[in-house]
């Protein structure tokens, strides 16, 4: 009896720090929450969303997040055009072309990718990428919306490659055997039936790496120029919703208007996020279904 | 151990028309050899059974014939295979498949529609003039699987949610849209149930006015029903091929009478 | 040669460039720091402080302060990421409640760093009162590596063959005895790879600690967990942008970089080493 109390116990003391990741996600909701609504007491959600002016210390002040959202949809977009090709790409070579031995090598290199700390990832497109943008381009400045996209575009690549990969190799042998016994070759194996069964994985690997770029503050703090107007253009300087908290919260006077709007961009970013993450889990889990 | 006699030569005789002829064949995997210096001749529009205990090399034998073997990297093949008398590793082996269907243990369709899975080899190999010829020939092999009433109402539905016997006989249509010469079997109907595995076996015996059909089985009493030739194989060597009446009635070879006897396997 | 083998050629040729273009990515930005960083890196830049407004001496005070705020974050995670893996397989019937939690940890994994860095600020910083010091930016770290923790943990507990827990209970051992002495020492070099991997992260990461920990200069080392710290990673931000001395600045920054890189990525090749061993195990 008392060896069962214990047992109990044990399970009832685990059960907390499990709770905890439940317990952080919904601090940070109350907290944006909190911070972020006295906003709306200035200015109306709609002025706030599709306001075209972020002048946060005019006076009297403006608070219109359009060209925030438009700058980081913007330099999202560019970035995936940059990794979805190269990372799917890279997915099935690694899982389908490759060599055991190439593989094994290649895996470990891809990992250190994604293990670049984003303020290198900055630097490095600060003083090496941007410099060679204006040039080739005719450019003043190289620190623009193009810049940004690339950089990001390699930091999404990991995540794309990686969890792509995972899908691909998930694909059971079995279709592959029918497909070549039908005398496909592997090429058409790989378009016509492993990439088709992969299919939802890898959107949930573009969704996630969609998500990682969105939400990445460092880099294009530092390279995208910041410019909080609504872009024309790739080769002008943006500002996205994460390169306006990072730059302004060191000056926003807590619980000023400036400091309850940057808490209210905050909200609008993690309800993105957490969209993109909810569709990405839905969209895997349909996956792992339907290849039963 | 048993005495194992080596291969016989084949009873096939000059008259009948041999499909797929194979000569000295040995097989490894790495140091160990699977199938041992195996000759057997495979007649036209027949059905050649391989039978034999579980590891005996059915599987790597029948998946030789369609260079699926070549999916196994550490497998080495000696010896000569010939279809209609050509070597088929001169020939381009996505053409040798499409020449020799194959059949899995395990149904396998594609996740696709039922219409996507028997199109998708007619694709492959561009078989169709126009879209109205497509469906033509995706019926037509239907019909031939016997599972065209069941499926005709909804080609367009995922063929996953087919029950396994109907996943099997898809199977078998999607293999005979190519028109092939000769289909493989591999333990067809080990994973379903008696009445699908019957169904199978009525088409097999329809298949055969048009296919060359070589067939993997454990089960004997499948063999006995259903084919005209039978082998024997055992740890890798061919014990004794002949026509299945003499096989099961008379076998020549005590291993063979204790194999159908019961007594091992 | 006929169509279809053109077709197959010339798609193989296209996913081998795709790829050789991503390592090429790796390669490039590796090649630039190390080559530019190793110029200014010696015993003294590694050991001493800046000086001269930014513009000279070392970056030892960083060092540290990325040195005590990883180890804050870390055992802070640590210790609750195992609990929770522990409960999410070993306790937690499939139901309701272990689905919430699951969700709750892979969106954890996705909120954007700077948006931890506002939850540091609002709940630690000025709620808590612990000021911009150690101990804010750590546990702000802490909560954003913990999923990283729980994952990776919960595959290597998960890995443990379940003959062996059956083997455990059979002689009559309880479930935390089995948990205690069979399952966590199978499982510590997947626990292991997960934690170091968070503290590669933890210590690379700027936004999450903008706000809660860093400063850009300060006279003084740190002297308790509430102190504030330079951080390597603000460090090169800084740098970059605060600075009024690109000509001798940037050099610094590359050399911040290296140091930085080499920390960050020799953990995850740690990392990847041990899980490649423990892998090669056989049950």
């Amino acid at each position: 009896m008392k060896r069962t109390q214990k047992e109990n116990l044990i399970k009832g003391f685990f059960c907390l720090p499990a709770s905890l990741s439940i317990f952080f996600l919904l601090g940070i909701v109350i907290v944006l929450f909190k911070e972020g609504l006295p906003i709306f007491k200035v200015t109306s959600l709609k002025e706030f969303l599709f306001g075209k002016f972020w002048y946060p210390t005019y006076e009297p002040p403006e608070f219109g997040i359009l060209p925030l959202i438009l700058g980081s949809f913007l330099v999202t977009f560019g970035a995936l055009v940059i990794s979805v090709p190269l990372g799917v790409a890279g997915a099935i070579y690694i899982s389908e072309v490759a060599s055991p031995k190439i593989k094994e090598s290649i895996k470990p290199v891809i990992e250190l990718l994604a293990g670049i700390p984003s303020v290198v990832y900055g630097f490095f497109g600060m003083v090496i990428v941007a410099p060679q943008v204006a040039k080739i381009f005719d450019l003043a400045v190289g620190l623009n919306a193009f810049t940004a996209s690339l950089i990001l575009g390699i930091m999404a690549i990991p995540t794309i490659t990686s969890i792509s990969e995972d899908a691909i190799s998930a694909v059971p042998k079995k279709f592959k055997e029918a497909s070549y016994a039908l005398g496909a070759n592997k090429w058409e194996t790989i378009l016509r039936v492993i990439l088709p069964a992969a299919g939802g994985g890898i959107t949930t690997a573009v969704i996630l790496g969609m998500a990682r770029v969105y939400g990445e503050t460092m880099t294009v703090l530092m390279v995208a120029g910041g410019a909080a107007v609504i872009p024309r253009s790739f080769f002008e300087p943006v500002r996205t919703m994460t390169a306006t908290i990072a730059a302004e919260m060191g000056e926003a006077v807590a619980g000023s208007t400036h400091f309850y709007a940057l808490f209210a961009i905050a909200i609008v970013l993690f309800v993105i996020t957490l969209s993109f993450n909810i569709l990405a889990d839905i969209l895997s889990q349909r996956f792992r279904k339907r290849l039963g | 151990m048993v005495d194992i006699v080596t291969s016989h030569h084949s009873p096939v005789t000059s008259k009948k028309e041999v499909k797929i002829s194979i000569r000295n064949l040995n097989i490894w995997y790495q140091d160990m050899q699977v199938i041992k210096n195996v000759n057997l001749d495979v007649e036209k529009n027949k059905v050649t059974a391989i039978i034999g205990p579980s590891g005996c090399g059915k599987s790597t034998l029948i998946k030789s014939i369609n260079r699926m073997l070549d999916m196994i990297p550490e497998a080495e093949v000696g010896g000569t295979i010939l279809l209609d008398g050509q070597n088929i590793y001169d020939m381009d082996e996505t053409f040798l498949r499409k020449r020799i269907g194959m059949v899995f243990q395990m149904p396998n369709p594609f996740p696709k529609s039922i219409f996507e899975n028997i199109a998708y080899g007619l694709k492959i190999h561009k078989m169709f003039k126009s879209k109205q010829d497509l469906y033509f020939k995706v019926e037509k092999a239907l019909k031939q699987a016997a599972l065209w009433d069941e499926v005709k109402d909804k080609l367009d539905k995922f063929a996953l949610d087919l029950s396994g016997g109907q996943q099997q006989r898809l199977c078998i249509a999607r293999c005979i849209a190519l028109e092939p010469e000769v289909v493989l079997f591999d333990e067809p109907c080990s994973a379903l149930d008696p009445v699908a595995t019957v169904k199978i076996e009525e088409l097999i015996e329809d298949l055969k006015k048009n296919y060359t059909i070589v067939i993997v089985t454990h089960n004997m009493q499948q063999a006995a029903r259903i084919s005209d030739y039978t082998a024997f194989l055992y740890l890798g060597n061919l014990v004794e091929f002949g026509p299945t009446q003499k096989i099961f009635t008379t076998p020549q070879n005590k291993m063979t009478e204790h194999y159908l006897t019961g007594k091992f396997g | 040669m006929n169509s279809r083998k053109v077709k197959e050629f010339v798609g193989f040729a296209i996913l081998r460039l795709a790829t050789f273009l991503i390592l090429s990515a790796l390669f490039i930005i590796l090649y630039f720091i190390i080559i530019r960083g190793i110029k200014v890196i010696n015993w003294q830049f590694l050991t001493h402080k800046p000086c001269e407004g930014m513009t000279s001496g070392g970056i030892f005070p960083a060092i540290l302060g990325t040195f005590y705020l990883t180890l804050c974050a870390i055992c802070f995670a640590l210790p609750l990421g195992v609990a929770a893996a522990i409960y999410l397989v070993e306790y937690a019937r499939q139901g309701r409640l272990v689905r919430i939690v699951r969700i709750g940890i892979n969106n954890l994994a996705g909120v954007p760093s700077i948006v931890f860095g506002l939850f540091g600020l609002a709940v630690f910083v000025k709620y808590f009162g612990f000021g911009v010091s150690i101990l804010s930016g750590g546990l702000t770290l802490g909560i954003l590596i913990l999923p990283v923790i729980i994952r990776a943990s919960e595959e290597a507990i998960l890995a443990v063959p379940n003959s062996l827990r059956e083997a455990s209970l059979a002689l009559g051992a309880t479930k935390w005895q089995t948990i205690y002495r069979i399952v966590l020492p199978n499982a510590i070099p997947g626990i292991l790879t997960g934690s170091i991997l968070g503290i590669g992260r933890a210590a690379g990461e700027t936004a999450p600690i903008l706000f809660t920990a860093v400063t850009f200069y300060s006279a003084k080392l740190p002297t308790s967990i509430f102190s504030e710290v330079q951080a390597l990673p603000y460090h090169i931000y800084a740098l970059m942008t605060e600075g009024t001395h690109p000509e001798t600045q940037i050099p610094i920054a590359y050399g911040t970089a290296l140091v930085l890189l080499f920390l960050v990525l020799g953990i995850d090749l740690l990392a990847i080493v041990i899980r490649r061993r423990a892998r090669r195990r056989k049950w």
